[in-house]
């Protein structure tokens, strides 16, 4: 299936432009002329008309997909910009992660290099001085989200995070209490620490999201049992940026006594959280998502009412036991700085990115038609703009943008050319699906960069549209919708 | 009085802050730096609580310290421009 679309954009391509003489000499002798093109028909005259004077090509399975450098420029180069020779593409993938902010880089370096005690020897003050470092991250953290620094552990990331407290809480609770609740639209990590579960027994209820990504209160409602342990519902959603409302979720289940835990790894240090007024038992956080090193992250576990979790990891019992390993000082320091500049910094750079947002998309839509943003338009974060550019293939559009980093979708599945399961679970055609692509706007953005990326997008959006079948069925009034397309063989 | 008096030291620190701000090798961090320093002296402009000048001086300094150091570890690991930086596309730019 996905050899088949692999091979598909180039063989749209060969039927509707003349393509450069070394792509057709490339290209041409992997495809021959598939027996299933002469089923290829539509209630549309035209296209019958079409299929009669154009060879339509299919990739023969037998042989290998093209070697991606043959086309890698797709054949065009759109004229007056200067191409990426010697230079690195601007960078507009903030959810995959965010480069780290040399403050936070000065803050650590102490750490890596004079102060490098272990945080936990209590014996001489090689141990202290680290020690004093890393609860003052821990002060910087929960002053953050609101809450008490001796609620903070250290791990190694949102995704240790997730899986400690969504696979903690329910293993304490097990025998008494045998459900889990999520989204469809969580990150990878937790519905596969669920899945995980599931196989242990546990039920787990996966609420389905509005097209505009929100859950729905009632089916929450609807889905708490007696015996439900835990509520996991991730507050900024990583692919279309849509923020859950955490607030009214978290009251909610701590009327009905269940621990309510989110991923907030795309939320904190971006949108106000604060776990008291929220309600929030357990929140998950990233270092590298807010300018902070990688492979460190945080777990708030609230202790009044006092959440309790099975550890993962067993060992020295570091972070009151639910964390073995020593704490990697320099990493926590990190992100301490990070969350603290973050603290300082929240207002400005929430004006700041959110202006970029609107640049962006009203840049891309003043200039290009059937530009649609995925998620709610109001409850979304800014810095997260998910576009759909219909009759464009995303993948077709990202290798056009080399010089510019981009992704369709979250970094963990960018190799699958499936379409995004969060843009499934939205109710988005799978063409639309295949269409999106992922912005990511953060501190380190400038102006400068949104009109080149605006300006790139349209320029590359028009040509791929131009050699699209389906741009030219749409111009010429055609409803795609109503096609019906016979399957291939 | 205390606005007067802090007046050429706050003038010398927004200057040296611009100064080691631009010499960021990276394109992002540099703006970052140069805008960040702009909109927090303008910010700040009006301020006349003596306290709050000497609090806003404080942080300044340290900052001023970062910035030296970080601006001179960019200058020793940075490397290629961005696609933006090059010349003709920032004609381009100013043109669209």
């Amino acid at each position: 299936m996905s050899l088949l679309r692999f091979a598909q954009g180039p063989a749209r391509m060969l039927r509707n432009v003349r393509p450069t003489a070394q792509i057709a000499r490339s290209a041409l002798p992997r495809f021959v002329v598939s027996p299933a093109a002469s089923a290829f028909h539509t209630s549309a005259n035209r296209m019958q008309a079409a299929a009669e004077s154009q060879t339509i090509l299919t990739p023969s399975l037998g042989n290998q997909q093209p070697p991606i450098q043959s086309w890698k420029s797709l054949g065009f180069e759109v004229t007056g910009v200067e191409t990426a020779n010697n230079t690195r593409p601007i960078y507009m993938d903030m959810q995959a992660t965010s480069p780290t902010d040399p403050r936070v880089l000065d803050a650590m370096l102490p750490y890596m290099t004079e102060l490098y005690g272990n945080p936990h020897s209590r014996t001489h003050s090689y141990g202290w001085e680290t020690e004093k470092g890393v609860d003052q991250a821990r002060e910087d953290i929960a002053k953050l989200i609101g809450a008490d620094a001796k609620e903070i552990v250290f791990t190694s990331g949102a995704t240790e995070s997730n899986n400690l407290s969504i696979k903690g809480v329910a293993r304490f609770y097990k025998g008494k209490k045998n459900h889990i609740i999520t989204t469809q639209t969580e990150h990878k990590c937790v519905l596969d620490s669920c899945r995980v579960l599931s196989d242990e027994g546990f039920d787990v209820t996966y609420l389905p999201v509005a097209k505009n990504g929100l859950i729905s209160m009632d089916d929450l409602k609807a889905a708490i049992r007696p015996d439900t342990a835990l509520v996991s519902i991730m507050a900024v959603n990583n692919e279309i940026g849509v923020i859950q409302p955490l607030e009214e979720i978290g009251a909610l289940c701590r009327s009905k006594k269940i621990f309510f835990h989110t991923d907030a790894a795309q939320a904190v240090g971006k949108i106000p959280i604060d776990v008291t007024k929220m309600n929030i038992d357990l929140l998950s956080i990233s270092g590298h998502k807010i300018y902070g090193p990688k492979g460190v992250g945080a777990l708030y576990v609230r202790r009044r009412p006092r959440v309790r979790l099975v550890p993962l990891l067993t060992g020295g019992g570091q972070e009151r036991g639910l964390r073995s390993g020593t704490v990697a000082a320099p990493l926590a320091v990190g992100l301490g700085e990070a969350c603290r500049i973050a603290t300082e910094e929240m207002a400005y750079d929430h004006e700041r990115v959110k202006r970029l947002s609107e640049r962006l998309i009203n840049g891309i839509q003043s200039k290009v038609a059937h530009v649609y943003r995925n998620g709610d338009d109001i409850q979304t974060y800014p810095g997260c703009v998910n576009l759909s550019f219909a009759y464009v293939e995303g993948e077709s559009l990202l290798m056009a943008l080399k010089d510019i980093a981009l992704s369709s979708g979250s970094a963990c599945t960018s190799a699958s050319l499936e379409p995004s399961y969060v843009l499934r679970a939205l109710g988005a055609e799978d063409d639309m699906a295949h269409s999106s692509i992922r912005f990511g706007i953060g501190r380190f953005t400038t102006e400068e960069e949104i009109d080149f990326v605006v300006q790139r997008v349209t320029a590359h959006v028009d040509k791929l549209r131009e050699m699209s079948p389906l741009w030219e069925m749409v111009q010429e009034g055609i409803d795609i919708s109503k096609i019906e397309w016979a399957q291939h063989a | 009085m205390s606005v007067l008096a802090h007046r050429s030291q706050v003038l010398t620190l927004y200057k040296d802050l611009l100064h080691h701000s631009s010499k960021f090798a990276a394109y992002n961090f540099r703006d970052y730096a140069v805008r960040r320093t702009r909109d927090a002296f303008h910010a700040a402009k009006n301020e006349t609580d003596p306290a709050k000048i000497e609090a806003l001086i404080h942080k300044a300094e340290q900052q001023l310290e970062v910035v030296k150091r970080q601006s001179l570890i960019s200058q020793l690991y940075g490397g290629e421009k961005l696609v933006v930086e090059n010349p003709k596309n920032q004609k381009i730019l100013r043109r669209h």
